[in-house]
């Protein structure tokens, strides 16, 4: 009976104490939603940018210009990308495409248009071809060739649909490293721990409850982000919204257990941080939450891999986004499980309570 | 049953050190009888946390024999601490709970207990009960760090170093909660390095230096045992050469002359007889009297009897010594999230 009651009190302690720290709710909750906003418009699927061009003002500019503005004002019209068009003297057009301030100068000749540009950059090959065609086709250039563009903007391939799992993983790596690693080597320092000790409180109820709670604040964590991505931004669910949460729940267990070893002999603030940045930085640049992890070469591909927050962000993606079901995301479930059992087995071995 | 609260034989606790190892603990015996207030009196680095820490079962001892409530921590810790209560040399509580939130926590932890409500009646903190413990002076957090050890109505007590960087008025009042415990009937074991701590609490006193107990006795014993009962305190003027102690020691009833940082000091038995004798000599000398003080005769005096060294020098000499606790607002504690 004891046993229980204890175990309830650290729980409720726990709650408690978080529930009355605004910062600290901003940080966890505020912080991630306002990332996913700014981001999510940031790289919001829009029209390109418009084709900057300089235009030689010469005999034989007028045609040319009428051409370029003829295509404007069909392009704003149809929501194509524009043209930025500036006409000046040759002298000024070269002095500006040598100092990087247009991709490509067009001087008009009588034999035909004349193009001045770098063709080490991609911006300014892509500009002369799009002025080409322009001109080519005012010029009544015909194609051949019938084609078809299909443009993808539907909802569960845009960038914050790729954005609000990463940052669901990112919450449970954070909540591993602060609300247990960092927490408990606080109570350590503040002799907290040693003061628990010397009491009859079973140390496995001091951290059933620390787990507890934990596991507790992620409903808040995940109903935030994927509340915002569903009502904000009609981000799709297309697996089991069970799935998720048994993902979420096991990759947090493997954070806490992580942050459980970081925590097991650290005894200053300088130490756990330290040991924080340590496990959270390669994380946070190799797992894939802003981008894709698969952009990296293949050599790193094993490491980048074996990463808990890799596993789990591949896996929301995957239930989230592609409808994945059970049997696809079992090999990551077990991956996070491993981790989750070696980070406590050696954390509760090596720990040091007094 | 016994009545002996704590035994200890021959404990020693050795750290591993930079150079070479340190004995923090070389060679202690205590013995505590249950209902007695004892003190552990000594400097900084004495080792008396690393000794009560071992008696509180947070350490291990390198070797020696620890008896404490008839029981030993080998076999019976949990039924040890059901039956103790412990008050570390500073505990920083989570900021945000409120002082009857964090005993109701360190309720919870026993069988049998104290309503939180009646522990802070005790350490007078009933106008606090509900304030954060972020909102409380540093004498305020550690009545209650005090009242936390009682919560679980321990028969013994431990407090290491209660009263520490405290205001006179904090100390007093923790001071009577300890007096309150004892008319209850309840062992306590608190160190110091305050010999007026020692001297108003403790029944018996162990005079701990290096790691050894080096007098143990009654506060009043301990006097005794220098002979004299007053201290005469002097400074002489002039320009002359320092005098040798030694010249005041041949004055009636004086039992020891020592020179001080800024004069001497004399432990005389009778002071009327000895500070005309010493009126006389001063006299004699041609020096003329800077400053005369009496008093009697404190722990204070024994300590320095025994090692040459003051409690404060041996505290500011001590190199391992560790910091001073900082008091008041403290740092950031309970941090972190669920
Ligand atoms: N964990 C430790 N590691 C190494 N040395 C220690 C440790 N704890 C205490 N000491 C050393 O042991 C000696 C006794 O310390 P302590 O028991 O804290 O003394 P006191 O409480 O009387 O001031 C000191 O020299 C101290 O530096
Ligand atoms: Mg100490």
């Amino acid at each position: 009976m004891v046993a229980w009651t204890s175990f309830k009190a650290l729980y409720l302690s726990r709650l408690r104490e978080f529930y009355r720290q605004p910062a600290r709710i901003f940080w966890v909750y505020g912080f991630p939603m306002i990332m996913a906003v700014s981001l999510g418009l940031a790289f919001q699927n829009r029209l390109p940018d418009p084709t900057q061009v300089d235009l030689v003002a010469n005999d034989a500019s007028k045609p040319v210009e009428a051409a370029l503005k003829a295509y404007e004002s069909r392009a704003a019209s149809a929501k194509k990308p524009g043209l930025v068009l500036k006409i000046s003297p040759l002298e000024t057009a070269l002095t500006r495409l040598k100092t990087g301030k247009t991709p490509l100068v067009v001087e008009p000749l009588a034999a035909g248009p004349s193009y001045h540009f770098d063709p080490t950059r991609p911006e300014a090959i892509a500009a002369k071809k799009a002025i080409d065609d322009i001109l080519q086709e005012d010029a009544g250039r015909v194609n051949p060739l019938k084609t078809a563009e299909v443009e993808i903007t539907e909802p569960g391939s845009r960038y914050i649909d790729f954005l609000i799992p990463g940052l669901i993983g990112l919450n449970a790596l954070g909540g591993g490293m602060w609300g247990i690693g960092f927490l408990i080597v606080n109570f350590r320092i503040g002799k907290l721990l040693k003061c628990f000790m010397a009491t009859p409180m079973p140390r496995r109820n001091f951290l059933l409850a620390i787990m507890a709670s934990r596991l507790t604040f992620l409903a808040p964590d995940l109903a935030v982000l994927l509340g915002l991505g569903v009502f904000g931004f009609g981000m799709p669910i297309r697996g089991s919204l069970l799935l998720v949460i048994v993902l979420d729940v096991v990759g947090s267990l493997a954070f806490a257990g992580i942050g459980l070893l970081i925590a097991a002999r650290a005894n200053s603030t300088e130490a756990v941080t330290g040991l924080m940045n340590m496990v959270m930085l390669p994380m946070w640049l190799l797992s894939g939450v802003f981008f894709s992890s698969e952009r990296f070469p293949a050599a790193i591909q094993p490491v980048v891999r074996a990463l808990p927050l890799t596993q789990l962000i591949s896996a929301l993606r995957m239930v989230i986004l592609e409808g994945a079901g059970v049997a696809a995301v079992l090999p990551a479930l077990g991956i996070l499980a491993a981790w989750a059992v070696v980070a406590f087995g050696i954390a509760l071995r090596i720990f040091k309570w007094t | 049953m016994t009545d002996r609260a704590i035994r200890v034989q021959n404990l020693r606790k050795q750290y591993p050190g930079r150079d070479k190892p340190v004995d923090a603990v070389n060679g202690l015996d205590l013995d505590v009888a249950v209902g007695e207030c004892f003190g552990l009196l000594g400097p900084n680095g004495a080792g008396k946390t690393t000794t009560v820490e071992i008696l509180e079962g947070l350490n291990e001892p390198t070797s020696g024999e620890v008896e404490v409530l008839g029981r030993n921590w080998r076999q019976h810790a949990t039924e040890i601490r059901e039956r103790i209560g412990v008050t570390l040399q500073e505990t920083r509580f989570p900021e945000k709970q409120t002082v009857l939130e964090v005993l109701s926590l360190f309720r919870s932890f026993y069988r049998h207990g104290l309503e939180p409500a009646e522990v802070i009646a005790r350490v007078s903190l009933d106008a606090k009960a509900n304030s954060y413990v972020e909102q409380l002076s540093g004498g305020q957090q550690q009545r209650l760090a005090v009242a936390v050890s009682l919560v679980g109505d321990p028969e013994l007590l431990f407090l290491d170093e209660p009263t520490t960087g405290l205001d006179p008025q904090s100390r007093r009042q923790l001071w009577d909660v300890i007096r309150d415990l004892h008319n209850r009937g309840r062992t306590t074991v608190l160190t110091t390095h305050y010999m007026d701590e020692a001297e108003r609490l403790c029944d018996r006193v162990a005079i701990v230096d290096h790691g050894k107990v080096i007098a143990l006795g009654s506060p009043a014993e301990l006097i005794a045992r220098l002979g004299g009962e007053h201290i005469v305190e002097f400074a002489v003027g002039g320009d002359a050469p320092a005098l040798d102690a030694a010249v005041f020691g041949a004055i009636p009833s004086v039992l020891d002359a020592r020179a001080e940082a800024d004069g001497y000091a004399l432990t005389v038995g009778e002071p009327h007889l000895a500070i005309p004798a010493l009126l006389d000599l001063l006299e004699v000398e041609n020096r003329p009297l800077a400053r005369l003080t009496t008093r009697q005769v404190s722990l204070e005096d024994v300590f320095v009897a025994l090692t040459g060294r003051h409690l404060r020098e041996a505290d500011e000499s001590n190199g391992a010594a560790r910091e001073k606790p900082k008091r008041g607002r403290r740092g950031r504690a309970g941090a972190g999230r669920g």
